[in-house]
């Protein structure tokens, strides 16, 4: 047999049919829906008379639209917002999907509410109609974006039409350096590929540094696999992997469970696989990111500058100048200079326990400087409930944090979560689009405790400045 | 869906990288349930300022862009969210076609659900197209899918490259759907296979 890549592997395990000209018919075995991007598909499905084929196999949870605030449970003002997520409820009851509605323990981001409940599984397909879908390849999932009208043909026949993308392997060696993170390691990787550097690929990721990670490192990192353009990151699974699902709700049990890991411990790309691409970084030499201009590849280390649009060539030129302009900055400024006045802890990148812990060990015995707007999402609701019990929430209010209820908040600002014209935020989420954020606003992305640090010091920062013994409160 | 076939018409010029989804469709306008009635706000935080007045000089409010059915554009055109309310904006404010060096992948096949031709093409010829649709309303360029060709306003002829399985698709204007609930007995052995294989799925 000829040597497979692990995304070979599982392509052929899940082909339902294949044409001549290798158009082929993927069998789905999770499909995830959210108030977004479903009705428009469920309407579909209505109208032509057709059932979801297989709701065992759909998970439906409201997240983007819904408010953080406490008061939500006094129901949803806006009313947009609301018949989307009645809709939701509607479709997730009339079809008989797992459904966790906002106000269930479990309700939270999509990405983070599978694996939590075990649905996401190695080997498996995984899509959404959501492009951070990629987050489940941490498991070595296949798990990709959809749109709507694809979601209405996964409702209608559990498969997805597809053609194969391209192998490409990113190899992140050696071992990281205190204060850097999977996060640096996805925005360092965006750095040197481009936002379309991995487009029609597949991306595999591999090394000590990515072994090294816990599943939430490893979820960080796939999240934003689709930032680099690629349909879906991969990283094969191990014992990690195993430890992390075993004992879920939804993960097999008994014999079952020997029989998943007997298959779960062949998914691996074989050693002589062949590879369309191949990236290699040295983890030793990533230091802690932030971007600094409205693409996900205008990332530097912090120890960097802002560039001068004139040191890129081609249309980056306009881009750069075009951002810069958005962004309110000037060329040559250190970024450790930078003042912002929001910081935002949360979103399916960034918005899991371990993300919580890493944000509250900087926290801890400091304050939020005066005149920040601070805020945590926690992913889900059992992650905030096991952060309240760990006494993170605690420290995160004590220094100044307000402490939120789950959902995707100001990841992308659909619920009132927003920031103003201007307003500049350190945010752990993975875009920094124009007016992500709200309109006019300005996002500087990185990861959980270079946030923190941020909200300390009122400008971006290395947290490395931060990390030294002498915890003492100012 | 609808098909596309040939169009001729007036082309606008976005010479921009990396056009995102939030720049195509702001996030604010996902709250519908329907995918109609977003035209207006197609490339919204563009097109108008914080008032909502228009911006003169955004291209599609230029007089003789309003009618635009074709867009040029720059490399990774469409790249973030996976929102189908991008090709729904842009179809119904009228444009059928985009033309550009590259574009995201999930965008790019939302497209093709949607009636909508993306063309790819080299940066050389994008660039000369763009030039081309600069020219305004005098200069119509002419797409036919069949022929897999883009006509310039002055005759010039370039040919591209397009998946056989979604020129058939797009030229018909089938259902995907349909199609694939034809081939429900191979879906259903593949589902006793795989209960079989992987119980626990
Ligand atoms: S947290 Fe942000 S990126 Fe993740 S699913 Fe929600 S909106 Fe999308």
């Amino acid at each position: 047999m000829s040597p497979k890549t692990l995304y070979d592997k599982i392509w052929d395990a899940h082909l339902v049919h294949e044409d001549e000209d290798g158009t082929s018919l993927l069998y789905i075995d999770r499909h995830l829906v959210h108030e977004v991007t479903s009705p428009q598909a469920f309407e579909g499905l209505r109208m032509a008379g057709r059932k979801v084929h297989a709701p065992d196999k759909t998970i439906a949870v409201p997240d983007h639209n819904v408010p953080t605030t406490p008061d939500r449970v006094e129901g949803i003002k806006n009313e947009e917002s609301r018949i989307q997520l009645e809709a939701l409820d509607k479709n997730a009851t009339e079809f008989g999907l797992n459904y966790y509605p906002v106000t269930d323990i479990r309700q939270g981001i999509v990405h983070i509410v599978g694996p939590e409940q075990g649905w996401t599984l190695p080997g498996m397909t995984v899509v959404c109609g959501d492009s951070h879908t990629a987050t489940h390849g941490a498991f070595g999932a296949l798990a990709h974006g959809i749109g709507t009208s694809e979601v209405e043909h996964v409702l209608a026949t559990q498969t997805l039409i597809q053609s194969k993308s391209k192998n490409m392997k990113v190899e992140i060696t050696g071992k990281l350096q205190p204060g850097v993170t999977a996060k640096d390691i996805t925005l360092a990787v965006i750095g040197v590929t481009g936002t379309a550097g991995g487009t029609g690929h597949v991306i595999e990721y591999t090394g000590e540094a990515i072994r090294s990670l816990s599943m939430e490192g490893r979820m960080t990192v796939c999240n934003m696999a689709i930032e680099g353009g690629a349909r879906a990151g991969l990283i094969a699974p191990d014992e990690t992997t195993f430890e992390y699902i075993k004992g879920r709700p939804h993960a097999p049990k008994g014999a079952q469970w020997e029989q998943a890991l007997a298959w779960w411990k062949t998914l691996f790309s074989d050693d002589d696989a062949h590879w369309d691409k191949v990236i290699t970084l040295k983890a030793e030499d990533i230091a802690p990111c932030v971007t600094w201009g409205t693409s996900p590849e205008d990332v530097l280390p912090i120890t960097g500058s802002v560039p001068a649009p004139e040191s890129f060539s081609g249309g980056k030129v306009e881009a750069a100048k075009r951002a810069l302009d958005y962004m309110g900055l000037e060329a040559g400024t250190p970024l450790s200079e930078i003042e912002i006045d929001t910081v935002f802890i949360g979103s399916c990148t960034n918005g899991r326990i371990e993300d919580l812990r890493a944000a509250a060990e900087i926290l801890k015995g400091r304050k939020v400087k005066d005149g920040i707007r601070a805020m945590v999402v926690p992913g889900s609701g059992l992650v905030r409930a096991q952060a309240e019990e760990e006494g993170l929430s605690e420290i995160f209010e004590q220094a100044g944090f307000e402490w939120r209820l789950a959902g995707c908040s100001m990841c992308l600002a659909m619920n009132p979560d927003q920031l103003a014209p201007g307003e500049r935020c350190a945010a752990t989420s993975n875009r920094n689009f124009e007016g992500r954020q709200g309109r006019g606003g300005r996002t500087h992305l990185m990861s959980p405790q270079m946030a923190a640090a941020a909200a300390v010091t009122g400008r971006l920062t290395d947290v490395r400045d931060l990390m030294a013994p002498v915890a003492e409160p100012a | 869906m609808e098909k596309f076939e040939k169009l001729t018409g007036v082309a606008a010029p976005l010479p921009v990288i990396n056009v995102d989804t939030d720049m195509i469709i702001p996030k604010q306008f996902l709250k519908t349930i329907k995918r109609e009635g977003l035209g207006v706000n197609l490339f919204d935080e563009m097109r108008y300022d914080d008032n909502g007045n228009e911006v003169p000089d955004f291209v599609l409010n230029k007089p003789q862009y309003r009618n635009a059915e074709i867009l040029v554009a720059g490399d990774n055109f469409g790249c973030g969210s996976s929102r189908e309310h991008a090709p729904w904006a842009i179809k119904d404010f009228g444009i059928r076609c985009i033309i550009a060096p590259s574009y995201a992948d999930i965008f790019y096949n939302n497209c093709f659900k949607n009636g909508i031709l993306p063309i790819i093409m080299p940066q050389e010829e994008v660039d000369a197209l763009m030039k081309d649709a600069e020219k305004g309303s005098n200069a119509r360029i002419t797409v036919d899918l069949e022929t897999q060709t883009v006509t310039s306003s002055d005759g010039e002829v370039f040919k591209f490259e397009m998946d056989p399985f979604r020129k058939h698709c797009l030229l018909e204007g089938l259902d995907d759907i349909g199609l694939t609930m034809n081939r429900s007995d191979e879906i259903a052995s593949f589902e006793s296979r795989a209960a079989t294989e992987r119980p626990w799925v």
